[in-house]
C-alpha cells in the first residue's frame, strides 16, 4: 500500500522538517506520495517533486488553504487518505503537523503515534516519553497509522527525483476559524531546527539587550542560529519560538552552546542529541556540566567576548 | 458561558523518572504526582475568566485512578466549581480520553474547552485536537493569550515561526501553551472550600465510550547516556578542543 507524507511549506518552497519527514517514510515499505495543500503552491509543489523517493506529488490548490488551518487540512488529507488507500500518514512533528494530525486520526478514529524517532517495522516504532527519560516502543492495532516525526531523527532527503505532479480537488471550506494575523520572527539566521550550530542563552544573560549584545556576534562568527532556555523566553529577552526543549523545538545540531542555562531536564529534552555540546555557566555545580563535552565555568560576560575575540 | 477543563495526573514534573528494569514502563512506585503544568495553566485561564465575568462555570474532569480525585481537588482549590471523574484502572491513550471527553461535552454543552497542549508524562500532544474532531469544532493549539468578545474567541497561538491570531466561533478547543499564564497557588482556604465542591464519579461504560487501547507497549528503554565531558580551564583550551579535537569549528 502506498505511504502519504503531508508537506509543510510557505508556498514557494518546502520546509526543511518535509525533507526529514520523507526520510523517515522511506524507511517503510510502499510507493510514497507527497500531499501540498496550499494556495498557489507551485513552487511548493515542484520543489516536493524534485526530493529523492517521492513518486507522486498531490496537488489540492485552493485559497481556504492559504492559512494551513488545522480543520480544513486535516479534512482534506481524510478524504484523500480513504481515496489512496494509504496505509501510513506522516507529517513532521511541528507546530503545524502536531496541530493537525491529531485531528485526523480522530476522524479516522485511529491512534496517533507521537515524534517518532525510529521505525522498528510498518507497525512497531520507538518515541520518547517522560521528556525523552524513556524511549517506548509502541505496537499499533490500527490499519492505518498516523505519525508525527521528530525531525532530528531523520537525516533529510536531498533532491534527484522527478516525481509527477497530479492537482486534486480541494475539500470543503468548513469556516470554523479564521486568521486574524501572524507575526513571523524575521531573521537572516538558519532555522533553529536545521542549523548546524546553535549559540543558546538562558537566565544567565539577564536581560534581552545583553542576550542580544552578547551572543549575536558570536552566533554571527559562527553562522549559527541563536535559542534560548524557557526562563530566557518567559523573561522576554527573546520570542517563543527561540525556546529549546521538551515543549519547544527539538534540536540536534553539530555544536550547541549552552549559556547561562542550568540544563533543567524539560531544556535537556530539547537538545541533548546534539554531536558536541559546550556549556558556559559560572555555577559549577549546574546540571548542564554533566551531559557538556565541554565545560567552562566562568563569568559570560568575560568569557563570551574572549571566545568570540578567539575565534 | 460554560467551559469544561479536563486535568490529567502525572508524574510531578520535578521527578527524574526510571525506567523499570523488566522494561514494562517507568517506576512509578512511591513517586511523587501532581496536576499536569499545562493543565495547571488551563485551569487558571478557565478561573480568571470566570474571576472576570466572562464565564459562569468552570467544571473540571479527569480520566483515570480513583486517586485523580486529588487532581480534581488541586483544579476545584484553584477555582473550578465541580469535579467530574470518569472512574476506570484501563490504561487510557489520548483517543480513548478525546472520546470520554465528547460523552462528557455531549452532556454539559460547554462553550470553551482548555485543555494543556500535551501531559508531561507521554507527551502525546493530541487530546484536545481530537477532542475537535470528534465534536466537529474549530481548534486553537498551543495558545499564549485568549479573549472573549462578542461570542467569539480570539488565541494568540505559539507556533514555530513566530505568533498567530486566529478568531473561532463558540464552542471551541483551545490548548494552552506555557505562558499564557502563570497559575496561582492554591491557597488553604481554597483546599479547605474545594473539599466541600461536588465532585461526581463516572464510568466510561456509562458514557457508552469503548476506552480500548490502540497501541501496545513492546518495551520502555533508558536512552543512551552522554559519555562524560571534560571541564577546560579557560577559553584558549575551549578554542583548542572545538577546533582540533571536536573538529565543530
Ligand atoms: C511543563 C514544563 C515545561 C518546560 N519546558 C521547557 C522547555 O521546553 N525548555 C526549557 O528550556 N525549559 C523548560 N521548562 C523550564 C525548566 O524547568 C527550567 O526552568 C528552565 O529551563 C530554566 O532556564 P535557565 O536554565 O535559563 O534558567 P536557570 O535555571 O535560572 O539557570 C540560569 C543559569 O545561568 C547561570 N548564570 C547566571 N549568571 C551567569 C553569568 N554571569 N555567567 C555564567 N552563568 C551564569 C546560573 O548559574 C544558572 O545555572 C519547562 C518547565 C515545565 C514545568
Amino acid at each position: 500500500m502506498p505511504i502519504l507524507v503531508i508537506a509543510e511549506h510557505d508556498k514557494a518552497g518546502l520546509k526543511a522538517a518535509t525533507r526529514n519527514t520523507v526520510a523517515a517514510a522511506r524507511a517503510l515499505d510502499g510507493e510514497l506520495h507527497v500531499l501540498v495543500a496550499g494556495a498557489d503552491c507551485a513552487g511548493a509543489c515542484a520543489a516536493t517533486a524534485a526530493l529523492e523517493g517521492v513518486s507522486k506529488v498531490l496537488c489540492a490548490d485552493a485559497a481556504h488553504y492559504t492559512d494551513q488551518g488545522a480543520e480544513n487540512i486535516a479534512a482534506l488529507i481524510v478524504s484523500v487518505a480513504g481515496a489512496g488507500g494509504y496505509s501510513h500518514l506522516l507529517a513532521p512533528a511541528t507546530t503545524f503537523g502536531k496541530n493537525v494530525m491529531p485531528r485526523v486520526a480522530a476522524l479516522l478514529d485511529v491512534a496517533q503515534v507521537s515524534e517518532i524517532v525510529a521505525i522498528d517495522s510498518a507497525d512497531t516504532f520507538v518515541r520518547p516519553i517522560y521528556a525523552g527519560n524513556a524511549l517506548a516502543t509502541v505496537k499499533s492495532s490500527d490499519a492505518v497509522k498516523v505519525i508525527t516525526v521528530r525531525t532530528t531523527a531523520f537525516d533529510p532527503v536531498g533532491d534527484g527525483g522527478a516525481a509527477s505532479i497530479e492537482p486534486i480537488t480541494a475539500g470543503p471550506d468548513l469556516a470554523l476559524s479564521t486568521l486574524v494575523s501572524r507575526e513571523l520572527t524575521q531573521s537572516e539566521r538558519p532555522e533553529l531546527g536545521a542549523a548546524s550550530v546553535i549559540v543558546s542563552g538562558g537566565r544567565g544573560l539577564g536581560s534581552g539587550e545583553n542576550y542580544h549584545a552578547i551572543l549575536e556576534p558570536l552566533a554571527d562568527k559562527l553562522g549559527a542560529a541563536l535559542g534560548a532556555s524557557r526562563a530566557a523566553v518567559d523573561a522576554g529577552f527573546v520570542p517563543n519560538d527561540y525556546q529549546v526543549g521538551q515543549t519547544g523545538k527539538i534540536v540536534a545540531p553539530q555544536l550547541y552552546l549552552a549559556i547561562g542555562i542550568s540544563g533543567a531536564i524539560q531544556h535537556l529534552a530539547g537538545m541533548k542529541d546534539s554531536k558536541v555540546i559546550v556549556a558556559i555557566n559560572k555555577d559549577p555545580e549546574a546540571p548542564i556540566f554533566q551531559i557538556a563535552d565541554y565545560g567552562l565555568v566562568a563569568d559570560l560576560f568575560d568569557a563570551i567576548p574572549a571566545l568570540n575575540a578567539a575565534l | 458561558m460554560k467551559i469544561l477543563v479536563p486535568v490529567k495526573r502525572v508524574v510531578d514534573y520535578n521527578v527524574k523518572v526510571r525506567v523499570k528494569a523488566d522494561q514494562s514502563g517507568v517506576e512509578l512506585a512511591n513517586v511523587k504526582m501532581a496536576m499536569n503544568p499545562f493543565d495547571e495553566i488551563a485551569i487558571e485561564e478557565a478561573v480568571r475568566m470566570k474571576e472576570a465575568g466572562v464565564a459562569s462555570e468552570v467544571v473540571a474532569v479527569s480520566c483515570g485512578v480513583a486517586q485523580c480525585q486529588e487532581t480534581l481537588r488541586t483544579a476545584m482549590a484553584i477555582g473550578a466549581d465541580r469535579g467530574i471523574l470518569v472512574s476506570t484502572d484501563a490504561e487510557l491513550q489520548p483517543l480513548a480520553v478525546a472520546k470520554l471527553l465528547k460523552a462528557l461535552c455531549d452532556k454539559e454543552s460547554p462553550d470553551l474547552i482548555i485543555l494543556g497542549k500535551q501531559a508531561i508524562d507521554d507527551d502525546a500532544n493530541q487530546t484536545g485536537q481530537m477532542l475537535a474532531a470528534l465534536m466537529n469544532l474549530p481548534q486553537a493549539t498551543f495558545a499564549s493569550k485568549v479573549t472573549v468578545a462578542e461570542g467569539k474567541v480570539s488565541v494568540m497561538r505559539e507556533i514555530d515561526g513566530g505568533l498567530e491570531t486566529i478568531s473561532m466561533h463558540m464552542p471551541a478547543v483551545i490548548t494552552t501553551d506555557l505562558r499564557l499564564n502563570e497559575p496561582r497557588y492554591a491557597t488553604l482556604p481554597n483546599i479547605m472550600k474545594a473539599k466541600k465542591k461536588p465532585l461526581e464519579t463516572v464510568t466510561p461504560d456509562a458514557l457508552g465510550v469503548d476506552v480500548a487501547a490502540r497501541l501496545t507497549t513492546v518495551k520502555v528503554l533508558e536512552p543512551a547516556g552522554r559519555s562524560a565531558g571534560v571541564m577546560v580551564a579557560d577559553v584558549a583550551q575551549l578554542v583548542d578542543k572545538l577546533k582540533n579535537e571536536a573538529k565543530v569549528i
